[in-house]
């Protein structure tokens, strides 16, 4: 960037101090934390982290976590697209109130959104009471642990394309249809490429909190290990345990996943900052 | 459809009728939303309504006003608020710094400020206890300063302030990227010291960027519970927060008291929703009709 020699802060001394200022706080709160995790993996040596990582349940857990993330993401994706294609290119009564909904997940504490799924699918709850009759196991089993994670991923596709889509403008997509063009083509061949990479960065943010839910995890999983225990509920596990050399070393693997995901988000906003030179962010969130 | 299409100008079609849409997919997308947002959002929602409203008003109200549940409140409520006051400071420098200055390592800060979206909060949780424990690589310092954060309330603050550090700098960014340097210039040169002209001339641009990221902060920190409940102690009238007063009265399977105590934080979160989405769409139109 030029210099502006005109601008507030342009001082040297003040410049340095606020730096200065931001680099500390920034090692103190955010780098050091990351560095403890791997620290006290290892803290008694790369065989342990990864005899660790090997047992029975960690493995496991690790199976399971992943299986999650795996249904979750397609269907936060479909919902996504779908809600951010309606709201964005068309205009209807309830569509303001419809967008604020989808923020919903954001706004609730993870624990009363597992409490909320606990008490209708639950063996007391009224659609529960039905499924158990029939029996059907939604809580305390695999199935009640994708609802929760879905739940509580589901704005974030939503939230990367709902902005750009609305700046971007329908006019392309208006001339396909004047072509002739079917609308699935028009959504592959014009939609598709100019949010791509919005997708794919609403996408990894859906991941990294799948792979991390706790609070809504925990109410509804009943926690049996080898059996509905997540990852992020292992650790919480093994700590209790007072295990804590263990619980790092599943922890540093929750801690290389997030890494990974700034590493691919950081390529993402380059891609997508080259691609197209107007598009604001709504990092985040 | 393509005739409809070549006599539009406008991209949007009004409410009046499929036939006047000229994009196809209508029917389909807003299907899929509604139904995904019925069943995944709206539908639970039914289950807490049920489970409160086979309590009667005095057995609510007695609930929800215990006293070991008002300190939750009070001390979720004023924690969460020294939390995102803290990342009010701590987010506008850093937001400041990110879009002013170049030096080295400023893409790393750019990318690492993420990483508490990105970190599982059971992880965050473990990590903070260990560094604020007493034998800790910061609770040791602290501990001859006499300070003691681990299983206390200060505790909760670091563990919230710690999980919503990016909300701040987030909102705030964009908006500093977007200032226009011309009044700051003109400010400058005709001579007001850097502390004015960041008063009268910056900061009335910046403040709602910066009151909405601290009231997301808020919220998220209402709400948290994963990384608090390893470092906070947990200790009755002392350092228990709302949602894990909740989670207590599951693991009691008192479902009835949990639901009220749900309502009342479900209440206060969705009111605090509303809220800021009215500040940004006000706030955003003033910024488009300018």
């Amino acid at each position: 960037m030029s210099v502006h020699k005109n601008r507030v802060g342009d001082q040297p001394w003040v410049r340095r101090t606020l730096i200065g200022l931001a680099l500390i706080l920034t090692v103190i709160l955010l780098v050091i934390p990351v560095v403890v995790i791997f620290t006290q993996a290892l803290s008694a040596g790369w065989s342990t982290l990864a005899g660790n990582i090997m047992d029975e349940y960690t493995l496991h857990a690790i199976g399971l976590t992943l299986f999650v993330a795996l249904l979750t993401v397609p269907l936060n994706l479909i919902f996504g697209t779908a809600l951010a294609w309606s709201v964005t290119r068309f205009k209807f009564p309830g569509r303001k109130l419809l967008i604020t909904l989808i923020d919903i997940p954001f706004a609730v504490s993870p624990v009363v959104a597992g409490l909320l799924y606990l008490l209708l699918y639950g063996r007391n709850g009224w659609l529960g009471g039905w499924l158990s009759t029939h029996d059907i196991q939604l809580m305390f089993a695999w199935p009640g642990i994708v609802m929760v994670t879905v739940f509580v991923t589901c704005p974030f596709v939503a939230r990367e394309l709902i902005p750009l889509m609305q700046q971007q403008g329908s006019e392309e997509e208006e001339a396909g249809v004047v072509l002739g063009a079917s609308g699935w083509r028009i959504f592959r061949k014009i939609t598709l490429p100019n949010i791509k990479w919005a997708l794919i960065y609403g996408v990894i943010l859906t991941n990294a909190r799948a792979v991390g839910e706790f609070g809504a995890v925990s109410v509804v999983s009943g926690n049996v290990r080898g059996q509905t225990n997540t990852l992020p509920l292992h650790v919480e596990l093994l700590y209790q345990d007072y295990n804590i050399v263990g619980a790092f070393a599943s922890a540093s693997l929750l801690a290389a996943i997030a890494i990974l995901t700034l590493v691919a988000k950081a390529f993402v906003e380059w891609r997508q900052a080259k691609s197209e030179h107007s598009a604001p962010e709504t990092r985040g969130v | 459809m393509s005739a409809a299409a070549q006599t539009s100008v406008a991209p949007v079609r009004r409410f009046s009728g499929r036939s006047k849409r000229v994009l196809p997919g209508f029917g389909l997308s807003l299907g899929i939303s509604l139904f995904f947002v019925s069943l995944v959002l709206l539908l639970p929602l039914t289950g807490l309504v049920v489970e409160t409203s086979g309590m009667t008003w005095d057995q609510f109200v007695f609930t929800i006003t215990d006293p070991r549940v008002i300190e939750s409140y009070k001390v979720t409520a004023w924690t969460a608020l020294a939390a995102s006051l803290f990342n009010g400071a701590f987010g506008l420098l850093l937001a400041w710094v990110l879009v002013r200055y170049e030096f080295p390592g400023k893409r790393l800060i750019d990318a690492v400020v993420d990483l508490p979206f990105a970190l599982p909060t059971a992880v965050a949780g473990i990590t903070l206890a260990t560094l604020f424990a007493q034998n800790g690589w910061y609770g040791q310092w602290l501990d001859k300063l006499g300070v003691e954060v681990a299983f206390t309330p200060i505790g909760i603050v670091v563990a919230m302030a710690f999980t919503s550090i990016p909300f701040v700098v987030r909102t705030v960014q964009p908006v500093l990227e977007e200032l226009s340097p011309a009044d700051e210039e003109a400010a400058v040169s005709l001579g007001a010291s850097d502390g004015r002209v960041f008063r009268q001339v910056i900061f009335p641009s910046l403040w709602p960027a910066l009151v909405t990221g601290v009231a997301l902060s808020f919220t998220r920190s209402l709400g948290e519970f994963g990384a608090i409940i390893f470092i906070a102690g947990n200790t009755p009238y002392v350092s228990e927060v709302t949602s894990l007063m909740i989670f207590i009265r599951l693991q009691e399977y008192d479902y009835a008291a949990a639901s009220a105590i749900a309502s009342m934080v479900l209440l206060a979160s969705l009111i605090l929703l509303f809220a800021i989405n009215l500040w940004q769409s006000r706030y955003l139109r003033r910024l488009e009709g300018r």
